[in-house]
């Protein structure tokens, strides 16, 4: 029987026959319906995937025409920090924009939390400053609301995780609602400060992090942001396919915030003022890459038909099937993100 | 995007499915979904409209490259003389009818506004 070469989740390779790759890719779908509560893929939808994964081709791509756009997170230090190069961040926003071909990058501490940038706004809104007049493409600003950093010893709050083991649910809950102002106000004041530097936008990112209270402070901060900055664009970036309930009663617009996937959360974004949402679903590294392309072009399907707004699919290691790598296959990255374009209708990345 | 190695991440997804940034007209299609929130095929035609092309041309380097060029709205290897950064920006507003907040805070530290 003949056998077509794909991935695990984690990137390492693995042959497969039709019939375990058809029921991979069932199952994927299957299994990201019943936990969304959202449709299936059709069988006619679920045939092309099976085409994409088997293509001979080392990297697949959209038809001429179909190509759309990308927006990033890590606040430019993927050439610095992370591929170890000695560059400075304003630099490698030029080797993106003029080498790599990104449509946008973002700018970013390597601490990459807003609550950081608090003390080094002024240095880091001189970075910005000089990109700026150095660029053509959009850059925003980006760090990560990151309730968790509020907490003691870090910072001023109850520590909702030592909490929540004790039994302490009220307590917790009250922490990570004192949490949510202290947040709110440090986004708030740093997205004023990068206005006038001169961003394009805000990028609030990996929100849900720290559960419903970490996403509840980024579409406040959100909704200010906007009404005194009309003129700033924001992305809002989810952590996680699914918002977890660490305080569980938490609502926005009158909608519960806990236990939200993709296509109920870009509504509360969309009420917020985002203009360009986010979402994320996991990979698991444990399953193959068949079963973990369906499941994700199902959930970015159903967040994309619920969406007024453009959706770009986050598909960084470890998530839009994307396999869980430092240096994720190109075969895979390639067929991950034409599917997520094609049947997911994904309006970036 | 997200994380992982440029090559493997960036540049496998700006050949497989990217509109190629200013090698093409990505910066311009992003600048419509980040400025007025337009879904993907709402935002080519858009910018389409404004350059006079179809939308499949937005992400045809030899295409985009000539009409930046005239235009003089910044592209990859410039030419002397090329506009870049924020002078290529100033005439993006103009062609596109937006506002770019970089272009009103040079516009106000140089007193031209």
């Amino acid at each position: 029987m003949q056998k077509y070469f794909t991935r695990m989740g984690d990137g390492s390779g693995v042959y497969l026959d039709a019939e375990a790759i058809g029921q991979d890719l069932k199952e994927g779908t299957a299994d990201a319906a019943r936990r969304g509560k959202i449709p299936e893929l059709a069988k006619d939808e679920l045939d092309y995937l099976f085409e994409v994964v088997t293509s001979p081709v080392n990297i697949a791509s959209v038809e001429r025409g179909s190509e759309v756009v990308t927006s990033s997170d890590s606040g430019a230090f993927k050439i610095n920090y992370q591929a170890d190069i000695s560059m400075d961040r304003a630099t490698a926003v030029q080797v993106h924009e003029k080498v790599l071909a990104a449509d946008s990058l973002d700018l970013g501490n390597i601490d990459y939390s807003y609550k950081v940038v608090k003390a080094i706004l002024n240095d880091e809104a001189k970075v910005m400053e000089n990109v700026q007049l150095n660029t053509i493409m959009p850059v925003l600003y980006g760090a990560m609301p990151n309730l968790g950093l509020y907490t003691r010893p870090d910072g001023p709050v109850d520590n909702w995780s030592e909490l929540l083991p004790l039994g302490k649910i009220d307590e917790a809950r009250k922490a990570q609602e004192e949490a949510i102002e202290l947040a709110v106000k440090d986004m708030y004041y740093i997205s004023g400060g990068m206005f006038k530097a001169g961003a394009d936008g805000m990028n609030f990112d990996t929100c849900g992090a720290s559960g419903d209270a970490d996403v509840i402070a980024a579409l406040r901060a959100i909704e200010k942001v906007k009404k005194d900055y009309p003129g700033l664009g924001v992305e809002m970036g989810m952590s996680g396919e699914f918002i977890i309930g660490m305080h569980g009663r938490l609502e926005y617009g009158g909608t519960r915030v806990a236990g939200l996937y993709p296509h109920d959360q870009v509504k509360l974004a969309e009420k917020a003022g985002v203009n360009i949402f986010g979402p994320v679903v996991n990979t698991n590294s444990n399953m193959t890459f068949p079963w973990n392309l369906a499941r994700a072009v199902t959930f970015i399907k159903a967040c994309v038909e619920a969406a007024n707004i453009p959706v770009h699919a986050n598909v960084g290691m470890g998530v839009g099937a994307t396999p869980m790598s430092p240096v994720p296959p190109s075969d895979a990255v390639s067929r991950a993100a034409k599917a997520l374009v094609e049947i997911g209708k994904a309006d970036g990345l | 995007m997200g994380s992982g190695d440029p090559f493997g991440n960036e540049a496998t997804q700006e050949v497989a499915v990217g509109m190629g940034g200013i090698r093409s007209a990505g910066d311009l299609v992003l600048r419509m979904q980040l400025s007025r929130g337009m879904k993907i095929g709402q935002a080519k035609e858009y910018v389409a409209g404004k350059l006079g092309v179809k939308p499949p041309e937005l992400g045809d380097c030899s295409v985009m490259r000539e009409i930046r060029q005239d235009l003089d709205i910044g592209y990859p290897m410039p030419d002397p003389g090329a506009a870049k950064g924020i002078a290529a920006k100033i005439r993006i507003a103009d062609l596109l009818g937006i506002t770019i907040n970089s272009v009103e805070q040079f516009k106000k530290r140089s007193g031209l506004s």
